[in-house]
C-alpha cells in the first residue's frame, strides 16, 4: 500500500481546510447556531415536547445532521472536482496510488473536516441548548459512519459534476429538501399516514432516526432499520465508486 | 540493452471514434534523450498520457523500467515523471508544499534534502514559500519540473516543455535536461520546437496521423535526409543554366548571378567537384561560394507533409 501517497492526498486536503477556516468551520457553524437561537431558544421554548424531549433538544440532532451532510458532501465533491477542473488531476493519475488509495486519501479528509464540523457544532449548541447523550458510542458510530457516506457520495457528484452548478445541485436541490423533510424538525409520527407513508422513502429519515436515538432514546424507526439503511446507502456508494474507477468514467478517457 | 520505455503494437481509438495511434512500436533505452515530433493532433500528448497512466490504452503492451503499465502499475508509474503540457498548478499551494505533495503521492517518504536541491537547481529555492499563483508562467513550468522529479524518477517525460518560455529560461531548462541524462535519467520530449531537439535529443522520432514514421539517431537522420545548398554568386550575369550542368540540380537566382546546387548530404563529395570542374571548363567564373546545411526542421517538414 503507498502509504505516503495517501498521507499526501489526506495531508493536501485537510490542508485546504485550514486555509479557508472561515468558509470551512465559522461559516457552517454559524448558520447553525441560528437554527438553535431561532429554534431552539426563541421559538422552541413556546413549543410544546416531542415524545418527552424539548423540542430545543429535539432538532439538535437533525440539524447536526443537517450540517453533517452538507458538509460531507460539499467537502468531498469539492475536493476531487477541484483537481479536474485545474488540471492537476492529472498527477494523481499518473501516480502508482491505487483506487481504494484515492478514495481513501480524498474521502478521508472529507470525513475528517465533516466529523470535526460535528462535534464542533454539538459542542456550540450546548451554549443554546440543553440537551443528553444517552448513547455516546452510537452517537460517534452514526456520525463518523453518515460522513463516510455521504463524502463518498459527494466523491461520487465531484467527478460526475462537469461545472460548479452540477456540483451545487445535489446538495441544494435533493439532500437540503431532504434532511428538511426527513424529521429534523418534527416527528414523522406528527404527519398525516400518507406523508408518513412518503417519508419512509426518504433515506434521511432513517440517518436523522437513528441519530436521535443515540441522543435521547426515540426513533420514529428501529434503529437496526436505521443502521441497516446507512450501511445499505454506504454499499450502494462504495459499488459506484468501484464503478467508477474500473471504467474510468469522466477520469481516463 | 533492455528498454526503459517499451510499446509493442499500441492501438488507441477514443470513445467517438477516433483513432489517435496506430499499432506504435518503439524501444527507448536508458540515458537517452528521445525527441518526439509531429505535428498538432498527430497523437503525442496520448502516447505519452498512455505511457504515464492517464489514459487507457485500447491495445498493445507497454513497459516502463521493465514493468507492465497496468499489471505492475506501481512501479511503472513509480519510475516516472512527467512535465504535462499544461501549465496545471495547485495555484493556492506554496512552491514547497506542492512538490513535496508530488513526492509522497508517488510514495517516497519525506526528503527536504533532495527537494531543497532540485528547488536550487531549478532556481525556485527563493521561491519555496510563495504561492504558486504569484509565480510568473516561466517559474511555474519550472514548478511543474520540479515536482516531476521530487520523487526521483528514472524516466522524464516533457510534453513541450518550453512552451510560452524566454530564450534564457529555454537555455536553462537545456542545461538542466542534460545534467539530468547525464545522472542517467532517460528523458523523452515532445517540442514543437524543433531547434530544441536538434539541440538536446540523441535520436528522434516523428508521429503522423497515429502512426510512427521514423526512429532514428539525430545526427544519422541529419546526414540520410538532410540536404546541402552550394550558392555560387558568379562574376558574370548568366540568361541560363548551361545546357552542360543539367546532369546535376543546379538552378540560377532571378538575377542571374547565383547558381543554386541543391544535394543528399551523403553524395557531396563527387556532385560539387563535378559541378566545380565543369564551370572551370566552361570559363564560368564566381567570385564567392556559399554551402548551407538543412535544419531538422526543414528535415520534419519533409517528412510530415510526404
Amino acid at each position: 500500500m503507498n502509504v505516503y501517497g495517501v498521507k499526501a492526498i489526506y495531508k493536501f486536503e485537510m490542508a485546504r481546510m485550514k486555509r479557508t477556516l472561515m468558509q470551512s468551520v465559522l461559516s457552517p457553524v454559524i448558520s447553525t447556531c441560528l437554527y438553535f437561537v431561532v429554534f431552539g431558544s426563541a421559538i422552541g421554548s413556546r413549543m410544546g415536547d416531542i415524545g418527552g424531549i424539548d423540542y430545543g433538544a429535539y432538532i439538535i440532532p437533525g440539524l447536526v445532521m443537517l450540517s453533517l451532510l452538507m458538509q460531507s458532501i460539499s467537502n468531498a465533491s469539492f475536493g476531487i472536482y477541484m483537481p479536474k477542473f485545474s488540471g492537476t488531476i492529472y498527477e494523481v493519475l499518473s501516480a502508482p496510488v491505487s483506487y481504494f488509495e484515492i478514495v481513501l486519501g480524498y474521502v478521508g479528509a472529507a470525513t475528517t473536516k465533516a466529523v470535526i464540523l460535528g462535534l464542533i457544532i454539538l459542542l456550540t449548541a450546548r451554549l443554546f441548548v440543553d440537551y443528553s447523550i444517552l448513547h455516546p458510542f452510537w452517537m460517534l458510530s452514526f456520525l463518523v459512519l453518515t460522513s463516510i457516506t455521504f463524502s463518498l457520495f459527494g466523491f461520487i457528484i465531484g467527478i460526475w459534476a462537469d461545472g460548479f452548478e452540477k456540483l451545487q445541485i445535489v446538495p441544494m436541490m435533493i439532500v437540503t429538501p431532504l434532511v428538511f423533510l426527513g424529521g429534523t424538525f418534527y416527528s414523522i409520527d406528527m404527519l398525516p399516514e400518507v406523508w408518513q407513508t412518503i417519508s419512509l422513502f426518504n433515506p434521511v429519515v432513517y440517518l436523522i432516526s437513528g441519530f436521535r436515538w443515540a441522543f435521547y432514546g426515540v426513533a420514529d424507526v428501529h434503529i437496526a432499520i436505521s443502521v441497516g439503511m446507512t450501511l445499505a446507502f454506504l454499499s450502494l456508494c462504495m459499488a459506484t465508486v468501484w464503478w467508477i474507477f474500473k471504467t474510468g468514467y469522466r477520469l481516463r478517457s | 540493452m533492455q528498454p526503459d520505455i517499451s510499446v509493442k503494437h499500441l492501438n488507441k481509438t477514443y470513445e467517438d471514434g477516433f483513432q489517435a495511434l496506430k499499432d506504435i512500436n518503439l524501444d527507448i533505452y536508458p540515458g537517452e534523450i528521445f525527441a518526439l515530433l509531429g505535428p498538432n493532433g498527430a497523437g503525442k500528448t496520448t502516447l505519452i498520457s498512455i505511457i504515464c497512466g492517464i489514459v487507457n490504452k485500447s491495445s498493445g503492451d507497454v513497459l516502463a523500467a521493465g514493468h507492465d503499465i497496468i499489471k505492475d502499475y506501481r512501479k511503472a508509474r513509480g519510475s516516472i515523471g512527467l512535465v504535462p503540457q499544461e501549465l496545471n498548478t495547485d495555484s493556492f499551494e506554496t512552491v514547497w508544499n506542492a512538490v513535496s505533495f508530488s513526492r509522497g503521492l508517488f510514495g517516497k517518504p519525506a526528503n527536504p534534502d533532495h527537494i531543497e536541491r532540485v528547488l536550487k537547481d531549478l532556481s525556485l529555492w527563493d521561491k519555496r514559500n510563495n504561492r504558486i499563483m504569484s509565480l510568473s508562467g516561466g517559474m511555474k513550468r519550472r514548478v511543474m519540473i520540479a515536482k516531476a522529479l521530487s520523487h526521483e524518477p528514472r524516466i522524464l517525460f516533457l510534453d513541450e516543455p518550453t512552451a510560452g518560455v524566454d530564450v534564457e529560461l529555454r537555455r536553462d531548462m537545456w542545461q538542466m535536461v542534460r545534467k539530468l541524462r547525464e545522472n542517467g535519467t532517460t528523458i523523452i520530449l515532445t517540442t514543437h520546437y524543433i531547434e530544441e531537439a536538434e539541440e538536446m535529443a540523441d535520436r528522434i522520432g516523428v508521429i503522423r496521423n497515429g502512426e510512427i514514421i521514423l526512429v532514428e539517431d539525430k545526427a544519422q537522420l541529419m546526414s540520410k535526409l538532410g540536404k546541402k545548398e552550394l550558392r555560387l554568386h558568379l562574376q558574370h550575369k548568366l540568361d541560363e543554366v548551361p545546357g552542360q550542368l543539367t546532369l546535376e540540380p543546379v538552378e540560377l537566382s532571378e538575377d542571374g548571378y547565383e547558381l543554386i546546387y541543391t544535394f543528399d548530404a551523403q553524395q557531396q563529395q563527387a556532385g560539387v567537384a563535378r559541378l566545380l570542374r565543369t564551370l572551370g571548363d566552361l570559363g564560368i567564373e564566381y567570385r564567392d561560394l556559399q554551402t548551407r546545411e538543412s535544419s531538422l526542421e526543414e528535415i520534419f517538414v519533409g517528412l510530415v507533409h510526404e
